[in-house]
């Protein structure tokens, strides 16, 4: 009998076992990506991934891995070979964003137009 | 929890400095610069051979550190004294597997299948922090574990989230914010021990006594022995020497233990306080080392154990494929 403090290795008789194990790949199942909602009504949020044989139990996991602590009301999985992405490369595509003032509020400056037209009018 | 602000290499590495030497100088400089502006390096980035490599090599075996740390303390479930102890241990071992699998994950997106990684872990090719290969005795050394372990990895996985590369600092932030969760349970209890009864008193300090080298080697070698930084502290792939990394750990932590009247077996250690830098006698680097290659007292258990799990799992891994959800092979994205 060995002294080992773990049950297992004792009860098991582990120690006499030495021969070798191999996973093979694409044993550990696929890829899913995690989508957590924190409360009713926000976005989900992506928080990690996990692996798993089909996307009912993604969810179990994702709940697992994701879920255990502070709030969460909704999960969402989606397998990772079917998000499609940009290249990171690419992104020279939105340089020119932050130059279309136009598209936003702080583009027109009506309060500009409006304070000369009562100078003018005074 | 993890192990060990050191990666380990193998002495033999010139095939690989080979193909550093190929990158190209272009790519090699525009990467460089954008680590220096501060900017996250993501999956689908080109990235120098070396810094996949050295990242698959850390991430891999702090993922591993995580699975197997759970077991020394994974044992102390049925024998936690009471039922608040139990339920907390329940959830700090529950924890420290989330964190592996969080950590294959963002070592899978540089290209390492989690089924490789595991099996380089049977075949005591790839390694992990070495203080798992040392048996917990009592509950003492739980709480041992749960406060002063954790609280080496923390510091160390604070550091390493601030980072280059971004799948591992995601994964790092959620494992911080765990952490702190067993830090406080281990000194809640590590406490009670230290303010209760001669005996708990007693078995608190045997573990303290017993625990205090291996504590001192978790961040590794002295920086003065320890080669090839250089590169990974610019590549931030390393954050923190391993020295300054074991100082920040003992400033913290060691007034602490004194405050509770307890003692730490190194009559050398002190805070200078002209440089303000703690002082120690240096741990059996030798005896590190020996752990590391397998022969620490618990190094065989531990694998045959993994070994045991994977093995007996196989069966319902296998119940559960669905062959037609396996056509595409995926990586995650981020």
């Amino acid at each position: 009998m060995n002294d080992s403090l773990d049950p297992r290795v004792n009860r098991l008789r582990l120690d006499k076992n030495d021969g070798s194990f191999k996973v093979e790949e694409g044993e550990n199942w696929n890829v899913f990506e995690v989508f957590h909602q924190e409360k009713r009504g926000a976005h989900h949020e992506h928080v990690g991934c996990v692996h798993a044989p089909d996307a009912n139990l993604a969810l179990i996991f994702a709940k697992e891995q994701f879920g255990r602590r502070k709030k969460c009301v909704n999960l969402w999985v989606v397998r990772s070979a079917d998000i499609l992405a940009f290249d990171l490369e690419d992104e020279d595509m939105f340089a020119n964003n932050p130059d279309k003032t136009y598209r936003d509020a702080s583009g027109f400056k009506v309060m500009e137009k409006i304070n000369k037209f009562k100078a003018h009018t005074k | 929890m993890y192990g060990g602000g050191y990666i380990f290499d193998e002495p033999n590495r010139k095939q690989q400095r080979e193909e550093q030497l190929h990158d190209d100088p272009e790519k090699l400089a525009a990467f460089e610069a954008r680590i220096a502006r501060g900017e996250k390096i993501e999956p689908g980035d080109w990235m120098p051979a070396e810094y996949r490599r050295q990242l698959i090599r850390l991430i891999e075996q702090h993922a591993h550190s995580e699975i197997i740390g759970a077991l020394p303390e994974g044992t102390w479930i049925t024998r936690a004294p009471g039922f608040k102890r139990k339920l907390a241990l329940i959830a700090k071992v529950q924890d420290e597997v989330g964190h592996g699998q969080l950590l294959y994950n963002a070592a899978e997106t540089l290209g390492k299948s989690r089924e490789a990684m595991i099996n380089d872990l049977l075949s005591g090719k790839s390694k992990y922090s070495n203080v798992f290969n040392y048996p917990a005795k009592t509950w003492a050394d739980v709480t041992v574990i749960g406060f002063l372990i954790d609280a080496a990895a923390i510091v160390n996985q604070v550091a390493n989230s601030k980072g280059s590369y971004g799948p591992y600092c995601r994964a790092l932030e959620r494992i911080c914010y765990e952490e702190s969760f067993h830090l406080k349970q281990g000194y809640d209890a590590f406490i009670e021990l230290a303010t209760g009864t001669p005996a708990q008193k007693e078995m608190l300090q045997d573990a303290l006594n017993r625990w205090w080298q291996p504590i001192m080697h978790f961040f590794g070698p002295p920086d003065k022995a320890s080669s090839h930084s250089e590169k990974l502290m610019e590549w931030k792939v390393k954050m923190a020497s391993n020295d300054d990394m074991r100082n920040q750990f003992l400033d913290v932590y060691v007034p602490k233990i004194w405050e509770l009247g307890l003692t730490l077996p190194d009559p050398l250690l002190r805070k200078n306080p002209d440089t303000g830098k703690w002082e120690y006698s240096d741990p059996d680097w030798d005896l590190f080392f020996e752990v590391i290659k397998g022969n620490g007292p618990c190094n065989k258990e531990r694998l045959d154990v993994r070994k045991w799990a994977e093995e007996h799992g196989r069966w319902i891994r296998k119940a559960l494929m669905r062959p037609e959800e396996m056509e595409r092979s995926a990586l995650p994205v981020a």
